[in-house]
């Protein structure tokens, strides 16, 4: 059987894989090659390589695209996992309906943001996607349909909450959407200089503001500058003024990356001049302000052929101030050109990882404990040495498996008997939906 | 198609994914005020109407399901269809990519496939292009390919029945003049679609079916008489339909 090259977002390299594109409704059951395993695959937004199965099979998910219900009343909508999260906010927010939770790029499937279960500006208000979940169904190997939720299956709706497909393929999933009185946001962009003006900042926005979200000048040395952009739901309602975003396109990769030390100083400072003179309240269209990048069309090539690492990591609060520094040094002293660091802040967890540590399970990505900072560093063209340097989480932080290269995360499905053993979650669902490890 | 105006749409193979996508813009575009899905499958083609039931709330939308390859079962959806009054703007979109090799060895898969692909579509149109002249008005899209340009030796029975469209399409077009009925003949290239599901699982480049929609909806808005989606494959069959024959057959292709 033919195989297929397949890249994630961060295109650091290309590896075969069998394609099976799955029909509305999923199927009977999951198509299955002897011998190899296989993932559900949506948009291919990971960063890392998640998303990927070298030599074993993408279930693709994106043909998945239904909707199935929707309850005005109660703001609960039902859809196939392949639905974009574009495609919702662009039907729901005429209507005054909103995803609560949307990760920087709407361009993911729904079955994604739960694989992965994302998180937007809000996190200390809404929390992550799985927070707006209330029920899914899994397609297993085996050919079991499985309704999830808190009260069904508990378990495995647990455990496919950022569970990177490993549970199976999420074939529908049920939403809640808010209230929302129009498209607008109402933002105001404050620039800062140093770590201490910006931790005032992030504590000062916590409370009156829903969306928060800073860029730091990573080249700026000891006394960081950067942007701290804050932003609530404007109660302006729609008018003829909203539009879809303009879309630009990149439209060849370039021999060499465009991201490097000479183009970034550049970059800084012009982006920290630009910021620094629109600085003050303005009322924006939510596209550009929840998804700026959406608007360049494949703008991962930007980095060349060679691609480029993610790296994203949640601090504990009270190590918040000192991780945070620490990080930045870190970036200097490798020296490598980092376009984007970013910071949002974090809330308390919510019940999932604590259920599935309550379960006798290290989740290895379970964000628990109280009140985190969450650092998004380093869309860096390159890892550090071997990219399999010391941990770069510093204190008792803990890294983003979907933006991670480096952490040699697994990539199994559960055909049974096929998954690989020892792979680092250490969880493994079984076809009677119970998890053992 | 005016969208100033909701109209009475009517999808010939609702369920095909360009039809499907197509719908969705329409609906979107509150365009439609009634949309009438036919097709073989009462199920599959409910489960499209409460999708686009969602994403249309203004509109009505009917399911006519029925034998789509008899000339009876053609007749009777079509008078189905115009219940009520015709369809403003009818799109033609049923077919099936057949396996060339299979139908060279099966002579009854080669007739099914130009049966499907070629005199279906074409009764269709025929038959929905008098009520709509009755009513003195409307626009109709058939989906050949640009498969249908130059027969190929790697799909020449597909190739051949979508040629077999654009020959009527053409005919129809010439009776039409004057009319203020239009025909549009849509020919996508290579489409991400489930009809091409064993292409993509080889490697194959596809066009996403969103922007072939966009093209045809646009496309059909403007009573374009040829469509060609993506906009590059007017040019590529142009060549391909101007290689001298000492050139093209040497092409393995």
């Amino acid at each position: 059987m033919v195989t297929t090259p397949v890249q994630s977002w961060g295109r650091v390299g290309s590896w075969p894989h069998h394609l099976a594109p799955l029909p509305h409704g999923g199927g009977k059951v999951l198509p299955a090659l002897e011998g190899r395993t296989g993932l559900a695959f949506g948009m291919g937004r990971s960063y890392g390589d998640v998303c990927l199965n070298p030599e074993g099979l993408l279930w693709l998910t994106r043909g998945m695209d239904r909707l199935i219900h929707w309850d005005e009343a109660a703001g609960r909508l039902t859809c196939e996992a392949g639905v974009l999260l574009r495609d919702i906010q662009r039907l729901m927010v005429p209507r005054g309906w909103m995803l609560p939770v949307t990760p920087g790029t709407q361009l993911v499937t729904v079955g994604g943001a739960i694989a992965n279960d994302v998180h937007g500006k809000n996190h200390h208000r809404f929390g992550s996607f799985g927070d707006q979940l209330i029920s899914l169904e899994l397609l297993r190997t085996n050919g079991t349909r499985l309704r999830c939720s808190r009260d069904e299956h508990r378990e495995l709706f647990l455990a496919t909450l950022g569970g990177l497909g490993l549970t199976g393929v999420v074939l529908e999933a049920t939403l809640h959407l808010r209230r929302v009185e129009g498209p607008w946001v109402d933002a105001e962009d404050l620039p800062f200089k140093g770590l201490d003006a910006f931790f005032e900042l992030a504590d000062a926005s916590e409370a009156g503001w829903e969306h928060t979200v800073a860029w730091i000048d990573c080249l700026s040395g000891a006394d960081v500058r950067g942007i701290f952009s804050r932003g609530n739901m404007s109660p302006e309602p729609a008018d003829a003024g909203a539009r879809g975003q303009r879309r630009r396109s990149m439209p060849v990769t370039p021999p060499v990356s465009l991201v490097n030390r000479l183009s970034l100083k550049a970059f800084n400072t012009a982006y920290y001049a630009l910021g620094n003179r629109r600085a003050g309240r303005r009322r924006v269209p939510f596209e550009p302000f929840f998804y700026p990048l959406d608007s360049i069309e494949h703008w991962n090539r930007m980095y060349g052929p060679a691609g480029f690492y993610q790296y994203q990591c949640v601090l504990p609060r009270a190590a918040g101030r000192q991780g945070v520094a620490e990080l930045l040094a870190e970036i200097a002293r490798a020296g490598q050109g980092t376009f984007l660091a970013v910071q949002d802040l974090w809330r308390p967890a919510t019940v999932r990882p604590a259920e599935l540590s309550a379960a006798g399970r290290d989740a290895g990505a379970g964000f628990s404990g109280a009140g985190r900072r969450h650092a998004r560093a380093v869309r860096a063209a390159r890892p550090r040495g071997d990219g399999r340097g010391r941990d770069a989480v510093p204190g008792e932080g803990r890294p983003h498996a979907a933006r991670d290269v480096r952490a040699g995360l697994p990539r199994v499905a559960v055909v049974p008997g096929a998954a690989r053993p020892g792979h680092r979650f250490g969880v493994r669902a079984q076809d009677d939906g119970t998890l053992t490890e | 198609m005016n969208t100033q105006t909701p109209q009475k749409i009517a999808i010939v193979g609702a369920t095909s994914a360009i039809a499907e996508h197509c719908a969705r813009l329409w609906m979107a575009s509150g365009g439609a005020a009634e949309l009438v899905l036919i097709g073989r499958d009462e199920g599959r083609l409910q489960a499209l109407a409460t999708d686009l039931r969602i994403r249309g709330p203004g509109a009505e939308v009917v399911c006519v399901a029925g034998d789509l390859g008899s000339t009876e079962g053609i007749a009777s959806l079509v008078e189905r269809a115009c219940a009520g009054r015709a369809p403003d703007v009818v799109l033609v979109a049923h077919g099936s990519l057949p396996d060339q090799a299979q139908c060279q060895g099966d002579l009854v898969q080669a007739r099914e496939a130009l049966e499907v692909n070629g005199v279906s579509p074409a009764l269709f149109a025929e038959a929905f292009v008098a009520r709509m002249q009755q009513v003195g008005g409307g626009v109709l899209g058939l989906i050949g390919s640009v498969a249908g340009d130059r027969g190929r030796k790697s799909n020449y029975v597909y190739g051949a029945a979508k040629g077999l469209l654009a020959r009527y399409a053409q005919g129809l077009q010439h009776r039409l003049v004057g009319s203020a009925v239009a025909v549009c003949l849509i020919k996508p290239g290579p489409t991400d679609t489930p009809m091409t599901a064993a292409l993509k699982s080889r490697g194959a480049r596809l066009a996403s079916v969103e922007a072939v929609a966009a093209d045809i909806v646009a496309g059909m808005a403007r009573r374009r008489p040829v469509i060609y989606t993506p906009g590059k494959w007017a040019l590529i069959m142009l060549v391909i339909r101007h290689l001298p024959r000492f050139v093209f057959n040497r092409m393995d292709i």
